[in-house]
């Protein structure tokens, strides 16, 4: 008997992601300018997707006012370049850390809150941020500010460059983030978080401390979700209140693509972003009605496969794309 | 006579609101082994809840080593070296009997117990390390909530119902394994359904009635109609 935690699915998925992830490294020279934009699109929306699985489906932490943290961090890209003279890569960084200093005096106020008065207090929280951004005439106020032009010019010479460059940027994000949410599980940190999970009363009888573990990881999703808001409004180029503080665009449908693919897996967000852009692609021009049926899918999804539909895959064929848990191999029948 | 390691004074504790526990006194000396019996409701679990810091109480009602722990946390009361293997095992269904133990050991207290103290103990954890912990019977369970709670090195040990739903034979090697536990002078403390086992272990003994202390004194001293009359709260 073995065990192991890698499984030939995960390692073949290693090889095929690499292979995958170098095909799209070179996406300016074989991709046009719209297609670029959308993959941009959906490699950010990828991130806040698995920000938003890693705090809601691990730490059980059910935010719906992630958009206080994009809307902040695309601010926090237009003030340190406008007003600091930071060059827009810089400032993207900037906001990330930003984000998680603003996240310290959130938490700690929220973080009395419990269940779904925990929710509705990160949705006043993000309704606070976006009436306060709206106070700040430097940034436009409630009617919100452009990018000047020198500013988006210092990034690269010419149009190519720079979309080549915040393509990568998106794509780079997203790596991270992903990335950066495996090894935090596969950490002593994530065998806590695992446990909270599983059985909060034991865990804190063995000595974890939840309110720090669960702190924690609102911090860390907390200026990751900025830094992700900068590049969003970074591609946007103009940035205004209603836009960067939107509840739909920026939780409402993270939370569906989290919840269609799969909660609680690090593959959910992955599967989940791609029906979702399938979706919008193929239905967007249908209006309100594209709304209706995104609403009744998940409606459908949450009935039939609660665990989404990762989670019905993962059932049926017994796949981990990502070697989190262990798995025993018995090379002779037990007796 | 020396300072107790623990003692409760006055405590009152609540489950939701209900009150379970009404003024109830207890002392622990170093390496003394308590059993607590009582009847289903008496508060024997929310004694364990109110020590081990799941419920809060008044500072004052509980202290250990001379300092007041009744109102911190359950993962503060673990770092000042109490441990609790709780009613029903309370495993971590996704991690493995080897993760599981190793959470116990995320203290980082000195002492004698280590994993492989722990599979000396019971070596059919050793066989068992990687399975994953629901997959084990529950006596294999209990085996790995009382290693876990072992791993944290702690100066005394709550068990919590240490029997229940489990198989006489197994019970008896859980049984035998508790001389090699506070043998070392860890103190210990056991709720148990069956008396003539508790009594058998422990050095002084507690009956709680309704909330109550009903009856204390050494287990080799009390008499068998004392723990009746105790128990059921009848007699005189």
């Amino acid at each position: 008997m073995r065990v192991t935690r890698a499984s030939n699915a995960a390692r073949i998925a290693a090889v095929l992601g690499l292979i995958g992830l170098v095909v799209l490294a070179l996406g300016p020279y074989w991709a046009g300018r719209a297609d670029m934009r959308l993959m941009s699109e959906i490699f950010l929306y990828l991130a806040l997707a698995s920000l938003w699985n890693l705090m809601a489906g691990y730490a059980g932490l059910v935010s719906v006012g992630q958009q206080a943290f994009v809307g902040f961090g695309g601010y926090m890209l237009f003030a340190l370049t406008i007003f600091g003279g930071l060059s827009p890569v810089v400032a993207i960084g900037g906001a990330a850390v930003l984000g998680a200093l603003i996240a310290v005096p959130v938490a700690v106020l929220i973080f009395r809150l419990r269940g779904a008065y925990f929710a509705i207090g990160t949705w006043v929280m993000a309704e606070v941020f976006r009436l306060t951004f709206a106070q700040v005439s430097s940034l436009g106020g409630g009617s919100g500010s452009s990018l000047p032009v020198n500013i988006v010019r210092s990034m690269a010479n010419g149009r190519a460059a720079r979309e080549a460059l915040s393509y990568w940027l998106a794509l780079g994000i997203a790596v991270v983030v992903i990335a950066a949410v495996y090894l935090f599980l596969r950490s002593r940190q994530g065998l806590a978080l695992t446990a909270i999970r599983d059985n909060e009363l034991a865990a804190g009888s063995l000595g974890i401390d939840i309110w720090r573990t669960k702190f924690v990881v609102y911090i860390v999703t907390a200026g990751l979700t900025s830094m992700v808001g900068a590049l969003i409004f970074l591609q946007k180029l103009r940035i205004s209140p209603d836009a960067a503080f939107s509840v739909n665009d920026w939780t409402a449908f993270v939370i569906f693509i989290v919840v269609i693919g799969g909660i609680g897996t690090l593959e959910g967000p992955i599967i989940g972003t791609l029906i979702f852009f399938a979706l919008r692609e193929t239905l967007a021009d249908l209006g309100s009605v594209y709304l209706l049926i995104l609403g009744a899918v998940a409606i459908v999804i949450m009935l039939k496969a609660p665990k989404g539909v990762w989670g019905l895959i993962r059932a049926r064929y017994d796949l981990e794309l990502f070697p989190l848990s262990y798995r025993v191999h018995t090379d002779k029948k037990e007796g | 006579m020396p300072d107790p390691l623990l003692s409760l004074s006055a405590l009152d504790a609540h489950y939701g609101d209900f009150q379970a526990l009404y003024g109830v006194d207890m002392t622990l000396m170093q390496g003394e082994v308590l059993a607590i019996i009582g009847a289903n409701g008496a508060g024997k679990t929310t004694l364990m809840r109110s020590i081990s810091g799941l419920s809060q109480n008044a500072p004052n009602q509980i202290t250990y080593i001379n300092q007041p722990i009744g109102a911190l946390r359950a993962d503060q009361v673990a770092g000042l070296g109490i441990a609790l293997v709780p009613e029903g095992r309370q495993l971590f269904p996704s991690l493995s009997v080897e993760e599981n133990l190793l959470i116990g050991e995320r203290m980082g207290r000195k002492g004698p117990w280590s994993l492989q103290a722990v599979f000396d103990l019971f070596p059919i954890l050793e066989e068992r390390r990687a399975v994953a912990s629901t997959s084990l019977s529950g006596g294999q369970q209990q085996m790995v909530a009382i290693g876990r709670a072992l791993m944290a090195n702690p100066d005394l040990i709550l068990f919590d119902e240490i029997s229940l739903g489990l198989a006489p034979v197994i019970i008896k090697s859980i049984y035998d394994a508790l001389p090699g536990i506070v043998g070392s002078g860890m103190s210990a403390m056991i709720v148990e359904q069956d008396i003539s086992k508790a009594l058998s272990v422990s050095d002084r003994l507690y009956c709680l009635q309704e909330g109550r202390v009903a009856l204390e004194g050494a287990s080799q001293g009390v008499s068998r109609e004392a723990i009746s009359a105790a128990y059921f709260g009848v007699g005189s």
